[in-house]
């Protein structure tokens, strides 16, 4: 008697949602980096009015994006940091650069303006490493020959939460500096040697403009909004840019796409007179054979209207589109995306 | 009407099997996401203090010293302050008074943590690094055992801003729980106190806390309760760095604060299971502090001979 009960509802429940679901088919879910949320929630705002298609996207890390797509639990995950070709293939996925942001280091030092310090990356490590601990300092002064640098102590403040942005940072200063690398490494967190932890872009912006001597690093959009003060960097050129769209640009555009398997390539340190050195990366990934064929497809209807239309609004809210000799490669790499006999999802 | 109560009997019952049940089920999972940490660490855990995620080499004594060094400050600060405005409400404070104290103290129960944390951030530690912090420095600079306790450069937030964060949040529940049994205390006893001559402070002293210490000690176990456990208010003003340093000035790091940051990002086994393994000490110290408070009521309970 109550087996049958619960077999009924059980059957009510399965016909409610296999009507359901096809009613929203073109729906599309994703999760991961929290970095891109602003401008994949403006994309998705114009696209559904444009498509009716919609799009939930819940920015929970990137990491959380990486196990909720190897779950298969939403149709897309968004990370920051890259899967390797390996892994990527392990768990039968493909992976693609959606957008572009830079992370820029930030002072707070009396009578400097943005742009006004000039520093490299050894100097930038060697601060982070708690080597470096006066803004006087000798390695600081020869980049800095013309400015007057205080005597204070540098209060170096870095992010508490693990995040892309920390990732990209320390990815950039272990291919800089020997020292960083053997001592502290790459990672989402490290095991900082100095200063004091800020949760969030907005907590190391707070951080930096409240202590005199400060230097963190932050998002580039959080550091043009809150007019905070950002360095100079010498890139791997030699020569020293400042953060502008053009670099940020110059950097991806640069990159040797091309021989990165599952665009395996993190964006610091490239080369060319132009890059600007920490530029950042944020990725979509896709399971090669989804299960929800419609909304896999509909994704990819959606990064591919944003690559084509989206790069204005990303622009506004100062994200930096991909290339277009960029975006021809991962379209390319879309054929990889099939339903279960092979054929595939994306129409261009 | 014997049916009626037959079920009420044992729905009453599942309730409270319930409640085992879930605290079972929360300690295995608990245990059983540890299990890949513990296998890797052993006891180590509890003795390093490095935690490293690149290397994946991870130690708990930062995080539980913050969280134990936080919690011990904020009940140094809440515990007296509380008693002191429950003891003004209950028998000192005009009748006007009493009613919009209480409900100050009661809305100050009601914020949300995290909002305690902005407050923290932009105004409470900004205003501790300019006035508070560098005079306590140089007033203690030449102390012996104070001096090593506020050194360092003042960054504003760091462990003592946490603590303080911590005080005020658990004010309330230690006011307003032991205001209520103050309440409690029948007026006779204290009339026939005052009759034959005590003092308001004798009163107090001899009548009211005695008759009412188990509530007070129950309130103030409530508050460290949640001083060991707060998360989003600590995590924005304690400075986030997973070092033991002998100054309260200098950043740090609680069990909570550790597990919020970085759960997200986590993606490695060890590395999840090593927070996972965080919870679980938590668990054991929180366990532990409120056994000790029942033990401790246990004995006060047997020597008044009730």
């Amino acid at each position: 008697m109550i087996f049958k009960f619960f077999n009924r509802i059980a059957l009510a429940a399965t016909v409610a949602l296999a009507t359901a679901s096809a009613a929203v088919a073109v729906d599309i879910s994703g999760a991961g980096a929290t970095f891109p949320y602003p401008i994949y929630a403006k994309w998705a705002d114009t696209y559904k009015k444009e498509t009716g298609a919609g799009l939930n996207y819940q920015s929970i890390g990137s990491g959380g994006g990486i196990k909720q797509i190897k779950a298969r639990t939403v149709t897309f995950g968004a990370s920051d940091q890259p899967l390797k070709a390996e892994d990527l293939e392990a768990a039968g996925l493909v992976q693609w650069p959606q957008v572009i942001g830079g992370i820029v280091p930030v002072v707070n030092l009396d009578g400097v303006k943005s742009g006004d310090l000039v520093l490299d990356g050894q100097t930038l490590a060697a601060i982070f490493l708690g080597e470096i601990v006066k803004w006087d300092d000798a390695a600081i002064k020869k980049l800095n020959p013309k400015q007057k640098l205080p005597s204070t102590a540098i209060a170096v403040v870095h992010r508490s939460d693990g995040s892309g942005t920390t990732f990209n940072f320390t990815n950039y200063l272990s291919k800089v500096s020997a020292d960083w690398k053997a001592k502290v490494g790459e990672n989402a967190s490290v095991e900082w040697p100095v200063g004091i932890g800020a949760k969030g872009n907005e907590g190391v912006a707070n951080n930096v403009a409240n202590t005199k001597g400060a230097i963190g690093y932050v998002e580039y959009a959080y550091a043009k909004q809150n007019k905070l003060t950002f360095t100079k960097l010498v890139n791997k050129d030699g020569k020293a840019v400042a953060p502008t769209t053009p670099t940020f640009q110059a950097a991806a555009a640069n990159a040797d796409w091309a021989n990165a398997p599952g665009f395996y390539q993190i964006l610091t340190d490239q080369p060319g007179a132009q890059s600007w050195p920490i530029t950042a990366a944020t990725f979509i990934l896709l399971p090669k054979q989804p299960q929800d064929v419609a909304a896999a497809g509909e994704a990819l209807k959606f990064f591919g209207w944003a690559f084509a239309k989206g790069g204005k609004a990303a622009e506004e809210l100062d994200y930096i589109p991909m290339p277009a000799g960029v975006v021809a490669l991962i379209k390319k790499s879309w054929a990889h995306v099939t339903d279960a006999s092979g054929k595939p999802l994306a129409s261009n | 009407m014997a049916l009626f109560d037959f079920f009420f009997h044992n729905l009453t019952r599942s309730a409270a099997i319930l409640v085992l049940l879930i605290l079972g089920g929360v300690i295995f999972s608990l245990i059983y996401g540890s299990l890949p940490a513990i296998r890797a660490f052993g006891l180590g855990f509890l003795t390093t203090e490095s935690w490293n995620p690149v290397t994946e080499k991870f130690g708990a004594v930062a995080p539980i010293y913050g969280t134990l060094v936080t919690s011990t400050i904020a009940m140094i600060i809440a515990v007296p302050l509380g008693l002191g405005i429950a003891i003004f409400l209950t028998e000192l404070c005009p009748h006007a008074l009493r009613r919009p104290i209480g409900v100050a103290i009661e809305l100050l129960a009601g914020i949300p943590s995290i909002i305690y944390g902005i407050w923290g951030l932009f105004v409470l530690a900004p205003f501790l690094q300019q006035h508070v912090q560098p005079a306590l420095i140089s007033l203690t600079g030449d102390i012996p055992v104070l001096s090593s306790l506020f050194a360092g450069p003042p960054y504003g937030i760091g462990m003592l801003t946490a603590g303080f964060i911590l005080a005020i949040m658990v004010l309330p529940f230690i006011t307003s729980i032991s205001r209520d049994v103050f309440d409690t205390v029948p007026p006779v006893l204290k009339e026939a106190a005052s009759g034959v001559g005590c003092t308001t402070w004798e009163v107090m002293r001899y009548v009211v806390i005695p008759y009412t210490r188990v509530g007070v000690i129950g309130g103030v176990m409530l508050g460290l309760g949640r001083a060991l456990g707060e998360t989003m208010a600590v995590t924005f003003v304690i400075g986030n760095a997973h070092r033991v340093s002998s100054s309260l000035l200098a950043p740090g790091t609680t069990i909570s604060a550790t597990i919020a940051n970085e759960f997200t990002e986590a993606v490695g086994d060890v590395y999840t299971s090593a927070l996972i393994e965080l919870g679980l000490i938590l668990f054991v110290i929180t366990f532990f502090v409120l056994a000790a408070a029942r033990f401790m009521l246990m004995r006060i309970e047997q020597k008044s001979g009730a």
